[in-house]
C-alpha cells in the first residue's frame, strides 16, 4: 500500500479498494515500527487519526467525501492543531495544546485527510538539518547516520520512508527544497502569499510560507488545490482565484525556456551533484525544452541579507514567548525579568538564540541602517535580477543542495558552515517566488534534488515542468530497501 | 565586526536571554562569525535603492470592523502557567 | 531671570471603533478579565493582524479636520519591548510614515484672541493590557482586554507657552475628537490620555531646555496643575544651579507633584522596523474625498458663525461650541423660541451651564430641554417673565415642577404690566412716605431705591422692573 502514490489512494478509496479505516490503521503500524529509527515525528494522534478515519469511510458512504476524504498525512508541527501539542520543535512549547486551528490545517481537514501526527523540525524552524529540535535530530532513511536537511526534516523524511503519503512543510529559506532533496521528495515551496499563513508559528513573517510535500508533483498539486487561496485572517495571502493545479500536469514542454543562473553551477557546488543535476537537465533538452545560461548577479549575497533579515523578524516574533500566557515558564522566577530571561533562556535552544541576538543587534540603534535597511536593498536588488531573468525564460532550474546529506554533527558546531547549505534556496524566499525539488538521481546512494524556480503565482506551471519529468523517470519513486 | 563579551551580554539583555557566564565566549565567537558572513553585503553599492520589505507590491487589504470573537478565556487559558480569577499572574510588576 | 514655559502634548484618543485594530474581539470598557481577548490579542503563536477599516477611516477624518496632509501610503513597525501587558512583545505602532501628517489647530486664549498650535504627526497604534497590582499574594495579574484597542496618537509641537495654553489645546482637540465622533473624549476610562513635555528655558533663548514628559494626566485640571508643579520644579532646579534630567515623571494628583518614575536607567532601544505581517496601507483619493464630505461642521467654523450670524462675542461663542450637543442645544433653543441670540447664550452659558455643573450632568442629560428653555426665554422676551422670576421659572423647571406655564401659572408668577395697577401701587406708596419724596425732589436720588424696594416688596418681585421705574420716574417728577 505505502507504494502508492496519494493520487493512487485517492483512486483506491474512492473505488472502496480499501477503507481509509484500513489505509489509516496501515500507516500507523508502519510509524510504530519505523520511528522510533527516524525520530520524524514529535508526536503521533494514532486515536484521533482512527476516528477522524472512521468519520471519512461514513461521509465516503454518505457521498460527501471531500477532494482528499480519508487520506492519511502528517503535519510539520508548526502548523496550529487544535486540542493537539503543537510544540515547533521546541522546549518552550513542549507543553503547548494549541487552542486553535491553523488555515491549512483546517482546509485539509475539511477535504477529508486524517491526520497521523505532527514531524519533528528543526526548532522554529531554525536550521537545516534537523538537529536544531529539542526532540532529538531526525535521521535521514537512506542513511541514518546522516541528516534529513531542514527544517522540514521530519516532514521529509516520513515521506521519503513512506511513513504517510505526503506531508505539510514550511519553508523560510529553503525548509521544504533543501530537505526534499535530502531524501528523495517532491517539495513546494508556493509563492508568498498563495497559501494562508495563519496559525503556522511565524519564524520569518515576509519569507514564510506553507507547502506540500509527497512523493510526486501531481501528488502535491492535489494537496496545493486545498491548501491555496485567499484567508481573510492573513492579509498578506493573495486574493488570486485558485487554479487547478492538477489540469495541466499532462501539458508538453516542448518549447520550454530554462534558465539556468551560472551563480547556481558554481565552485561550491559538489561535482557529483553538479552531474547529476546536469544529467535531468539533459533529460528536458530531451523533452525538447531549451536551456540558456542567465546571470543572478547578486545572488550570491543572498545568504547575507537573508541572515538579517530572517533573524530581524525572528527576533520580533519569538518575542511573545515570555512565559506569560502559555509557553515554558521556570518554576522559581525570582522577578519579572528573571522569568523573563531564564524562561527564554531555558525555553529556547542554541540556534533559536543566536538568531534572535543577530537580529537584535541588526535591528538595534545605531545598526539599522548598515544591516536591516542594507539587507532590505539588497533583497531588492536580488528580486530585480529574478524579474530580469523572467522576462527571456520560463523557469529557472539549478540544484536545491550544494551536497548531499551530511553527518550529523557535521556543521552543528559551526553555524555560518550550515547556512550555506541553503545558498540555492533562500533568494527564492526573498524574492517571494515559488520553487519545487523534484528528485535528480543519486551519488554514491544519497539522492540529488533538482530545484525548479518559477514566476510569482505560476506554480500550476512548476508542478507541470516537474510532472513531466517524473514521466520519464523513476527516480521519486525509489524507496530505502529497508522501507520497502 | 567582531562582537565581545559585553556586547553579548547587553544584547541577551536587550533580548532577555539568560545566557550563562560560560558560555557566552561562545556566542561571542559564533555571532562574529555571523556577522563576518553578513558583511560581505558590504560588497554591493546600494545607494538609493529602495528597500524592500515584503516580496511583492501589493497593499493592505481592510476588514470590516465587525465584532465576531466571542468569549474563549477558559480554552486560552489551559495554556496559561498561572492565572487566577480570568487574569495572567506574574511575578509583581514594579512601576 | 525670565523664564519661559514650552509645552509639547502628546493625546491617546481611544478610537470609537466596535472591533479591535487588528481583531474582531469587542472594544466595550469594563468587562470581565480577559473576556475580550482573543487568539489574536493575546498573541497566541501563529495569529496574524488584520487592520480594522473604521480605524483607517477615523485616522484620516482627523487627519482632514485639522488640515493635514494625507500620504497616500503609511506603514505599520512594530515597536518592541517586553513588558507583561505587551502579549507579542512588541506594540504594533507606526514610526516613519504615519497616517497623518502635519496639521494645525487654532486655539482661543483667554483674552478671545487666537493662537494656531501645529500637529507634528497623528499615528494608529494598539493600546496594551493592563497590569493589577493588588490581591494576588505578590504577584500581578494581566487582563488583555484592552489590548488591541485602537489609538490615535496625536502629537503636537512645543506651542504651548503656559499650562493654560496647554489645557485649551486639550480642550479644543477634546471638543474636536468627539464632534467627528472618532472617541467618546471619557477621560477616567482612559479614552483620552494626555502625556506633557514640558521644559523651560530663558526668555528669548533659542534653543530648547531638557524637557521631562509627565504621565498619568487624567483629567484637564491635573494636567494644568502638573505643569505648573513641574515648571516650578525646574526653574528651582536651574536657578539653583542644578540640570534638568531627561526623564518620564508620574504625577501624583493627591500630592499635587511629579515625580520620578525611572525604576531603572536604562534607555529604550525599541528597534522598529515595519511589521512584515502589515502591507502598507494605501489612502485612495476617493476615501478622502468621501470621508471629507461627511465631515460636520467643526468647531473653528462653528464658532466663527455664532459670532457673525449671532453677533455673540468670541468666549460665548468657545462656550456654546465645547461640544456638538451643546452647539446644537443652543441652536435649537433659537429655532424654537426665536429669541435674541444673545439672550439664549448667556441664559446656557449662565444659567444652564451651572445647573448642569452642580448636578454633574452632560448637556444631553439635561432635565430641562432646549424646546422648554425656549419657551420659558420668549416669557421673557413677551414681558411675561422679569429676569429674576424667570431664574426661579428655571429653578422649578430643573426640579420637574411643569411647563413654563404651568409653573407661573400655580405659583402666580406673572409679571405685573398693567400700567394702572403700577401706578395705583406707586400712588399709595408716595402717599404713605411723604418724607421720602420730599427728599428726593430736593435732590436726593438715592432715595430712588427705597420706592423701587417698597413697589417689589407690595407686588411680591412681580412689577416689571422697566415699567415700574419709568412710571415711578413720572410721578415723582410732577
Amino acid at each position: 500500500m505505502h507504494t502508492k502514490t496519494l493520487s493512487e489512494l485517492k483512486t483506491g478509496l474512492a473505488k472502496a479498494e480499501f477503507s481509509s479505516v484500513e489505509l489509516t490503521e496501515y500507516y500507523l503500524q508502519r510509524i510504530e515500527r519505523h520511528n522510533p529509527d527516524l525520530n520524524c515525528f514529535i508526536t503521533t494522534t494514532a486515536e484521533l487519526a482512527r476516528k477522524l478515519a472512521i468519520e471519512a469511510d461514513q461521509k465516503r458512504k454518505k457521498g460527501d467525501a471531500g477532494s482528499l476524504n480519508g487520506i492519511p498525512i502528517a503535519h510539520k508541527d508548526i502548523f496550529c492543531t487544535e486540542g493537539v501539542r503543537t510544540s515547533c520543535g521546541s522546549r518552550m512549547l513542549d507543553n503547548f495544546i494549541a487552542p486553535y486551528e491553523s488555515t491549512v490545517t483546517a482546509k485539509l481537514a475539511q477535504a477529508g485527510v486524517v491526520m497521523l501526527g505532527k514531524t519533528n523540525m528543526d526548532e522554529f524552524a531554525m536550521g537545516s538539518s534537523n538537529e536544531t529540535s529539542f526532540y532529538g535530530p531526525v535521521k535521514n532513511p537512506w542513511d541514518f547516520e546522516r541528516v534529513p536537511g531542514g527544517s522540514s526534516g521530519g516532514s521529509a523524511a516520513a515521506v521519503a520512508a513512506r511513513l504517510a503519503p505526503a506531508t505539510t512543510g514550511t519553508d523560510t529559506g529553503g525548509s521544504i527544497r533543501q530537505p526534499a532533496s535530502l531524501c528523495n521528495v517532491t517539495g513546494l515551496k508556493p509563492t508568498y502569499g498563495r497559501v494562508s499563513r495563519y496559525g503556522m508559528i511565524a519564524f520569518a513573517s515576509s519569507l514564510d510560507q506553507g507547502g506540500p510535500m509527497a512523493a510526486t508533483a501531481e501528488d502535491c498539486a492535489l494537496l496545493l488545490n486545498v491548501m491555496a487561496g485567499l484567508d481573510a485572517k492573513d492579509s498578506t495571502s493573495v486574493d488570486l482565484p485558485v487554479p487547478d493545479y492538477s489540469a495541466n500536469l499532462n501539458k508538453s514542454i516542448k518549447g520550454l525556456k530554462i534558465g539556468l543562473p551560472k551563480q547556481f553551477f558554481d565552485s561550491g557546488l559538489d561535482q557529483n551533484v553538479a552531474r547529476s543535476i546536469q544529467q535531468a537537465l539533459d533529460e528536458y533538452k530531451v523533452a525538447g525544452a531549451k536551456l540558456m545560461e542567465i546571470d543572478l548577479p547578486n545572488m550570491p549575497l543572498s545568504v547575507p541579507a537573508y541572515y538579517v533579515v530572517a533573524p530581524a523578524e525572528c527576533s520580533s516574533n519569538l518575542s511573545r514567548f515570555d512565559g506569560v500566557r502559555y509557553g515554558y515558564r521556570v518554576s522559581d522566577p525570582q522577578d519579572l525579568e528573571d522569568m523573563y530571561k531564564r524562561s527564554r533562556g531555558e525555553g529556547f535552544g542554541a540556534e533559536v538564540k543566536r538568531r534572535i541576538m543577530i537580529g537584535t543587534y541588526a535591528l538595534s540603534a545605531g545598526y539599522y541602517d548598515a544591516y536591516y535597511k542594507k539587507a532590505q536593498q539588497l533583497r531588492r536588488l536580488i528580486s530585480d535580477d529574478f524579474k530580469q531573468a523572467f522576462t527571456k525564460v520560463d523557469v529557472i532550474m539549478g540544484p536545491a543542495s550544494p551536497t548531499t546529506a551530511f553527518k550529523i554533527g557535521e556543521k552543528s558546531d559551526d553555524p555560518v558552515a550550515m547556512y550555506l547549505s541553503d545558498i540555492y534556496t533562500i533568494a527564492v524566499n526573498l524574492a517571494g517566488l515559488p520553487g519545487i525539488t523534484i528528485p535528480a538521481g543519486f551519488v554514491q546512494g544519497l539522492p540529488t534534488g533538482l530545484q525548479i524556480i518559477g514566476k510569482h503565482f505560476d506554480e500550476a506551471r512548476l508542478l507541470n515542468v516537474a510532472h513531466q519529468y517524473q514521466q520519464r523517470t523513476d527516480w521519486h519513486q525509489q524507496v530505502p530497501n529497508i522501507f520497502k | 565586526m567582531s562582537l565581545d563579551a559585553d556586547q553579548v551580554r547587553k544584547i541577551a539583555h536587550l533580548a532577555r536571554l539568560a545566557i550563562r557566564e560560560e558560555d557566552i565566549p561562545g556566542y561571542a565567537h559564533n555571532l562574529s562569525n555571523i556577522l563576518d558572513l553578513v558583511e560581505k553585503m558590504n560588497q554591493v553599492d546600494t545607494d538609493g535603492i529602495e528597500p524592500m520589505a515584503h516580496s511583492h507590491d501589493a497593499v493592505q487589504r481592510l476588514r470590516e470592523d465587525r465584532v465576531t470573537e466571542t468569549n474563549q478565556r477558559e480554552h486560552f487559558q489551559v495554556n496559561a502557567p498561572q492565572s487566577e480569577d480570568g487574569l495572567f499572574l506574574v511575578p509583581r510588576v514594579i512601576e | 531671570m525670565q523664564w519661559e514655559t514650552v509645552i509639547g502634548l502628546e493625546v491617546h484618543a481611544q478610537l470609537a471603533t466596535r472591533s479591535k485594530i487588528f481583531s474582531a474581539a469587542a472594544t466595550a470598557y469594563g468587562a470581565a478579565p480577559n473576556t475580550q481577548a482573543c487568539a489574536v490579542d493575546l498573541g497566541l503563536p501563529g495569529v496574524l493582524p488584520v487592520l480594522n477599516k473604521e480605524a483607517v477611516r477615523m485616522a484620516v477624518k482627523f487627519g482632514l479636520a485639522i488640515g493635514a496632509e494625507i500620504p497616500s501610503r503609511s506603514v505599520f513597525a512594530r515597536k518592541n519591548y517586553f513588558y507583561p501587558d505587551l502579549p507579542k512583545g512588541y506594540q504594533i505602532s507606526q514610526y516613519e510614515q504615519p497616517i497623518v501628517e502635519a496639521g494645525y489647530l487654532d486655539i482661543t486664549l483667554e483674552d478671545g484672541s487666537n493662537k494656531r498650535i501645529g500637529i507634528t504627526r497623528a499615528h494608529l497604534e494598539e493600546d496594551a493590557g493592563k497590569s493589577l497590582h493588588e490581591d494576588f499574594h505578590g504577584a500581578s495579574g494581566i487582563d488583555l482586554n484592552r489590548a488591541g484597542t485602537p489609538l490615535l496618537e496625536i502629537v503636537s509641537e512645543p506651542d504651548m507657552r503656559s499650562a493654560k495654553e496647554a489645557v485649551a489645546y486639550l480642550k479644543t482637540l477634546h471638543a474636536l475628537v468627539r464632534y467627528l465622533g472618532i472617541c467618546d473624549g471619557n477621560m477616567q476610562e482612559g479614552s483620552f490620555r494626555c502625556d506633557a513635555n514640558v521644559s523651560v528655558r530663558i526668555k528669548g533663548e533659542e534653543k530648547l531646555g531638557t524637557r521631562a514628559e509627565l504621565k498619568n494626566l487624567n483629567s484637564f485640571r491635573f494636567v494644568e496643575r502638573a505643569i505648573n508643579y513641574e515648571v516650578e520644579r525646574q526653574i528651582d532646579v536651574l536657578e539653583n544651579g542644578g540640570e534638568v534630567i531627561q526623564e518620564t515623571r508620574l504625577y501624583d494628583s493627591d500630592k499635587d507633584e511629579t515625580r520620578s518614575m525611572r525604576s531603572k536607567e536604562e534607555a529604550n532601544d525599541y528597534r522598529y522596523f515595519p511589521d512584515p505581517d502589515l502591507l502598507p496601507v494605501e489612502i485612495e483619493p476617493s476615501l478622502l474625498e468621501q470621508v471629507h464630505s461627511e465631515l460636520p461642521e467643526l468647531p473653528a467654523a462653528k464658532k466663527q458663525r455664532f459670532c457673525s450670524k449671532y453677533g455673540l462675542s468670541a468666549q460665548d461663542a468657545v462656550q456654546l461650541t465645547a461640544s456638538r450637543e451643546m452647539a446644537d442645544y443652543f441652536e435649537s433653543v433659537l429655532a424654537d423660541s426665536g429669541v435674541e441670540p444673545k439672550l439664549a447664550a448667556n441664559w446656557i452659558n449662565v444659567e444652564l451651564a451651572a445647573a448642569l455643573n452642580k448636578d454633574g450632568l452632560d448637556i444631553e442629560a439635561s432635565p430641562v430641554t432646549a424646546e422648554a428653555l425656549g419657551k420659558l426665554l420668549k416669557r421673557i422676551a413677551d414681558n411675561t417673565l422679569s429676569g429674576k422670576l424667570a431664574k426661579e421659572v428655571f429653578e422649578a423647571m430643573w426640579e420637574g415642577a411643569g411647563s413654563v406655564d404651568e409653573i407661573i401659572e400655580k405659583r402666580g408668577l406673572r409679571q405685573i404690566t398693567d400700567t394702572a395697577a403700577i401706578e395705583a401701587i406707586i400712588d399709595k406708596i408716595l402717599a404713605d412716605n411723604p418724607a421720602q419724596v420730599e427728599q428726593y425732589r430736593a435732590g436726593k436720588d438715592k432715595v430712588f431705591g427705597f420706592f423701587v424696594g417698597q413697589a417689589m416688596k407690595a407686588t411680591q418681585g412681580k412689577a416689571n422692573p422697566a415699567q415700574l421705574n419709568k412710571l415711578l420716574k413720572d410721578r415723582l417728577i410732577q
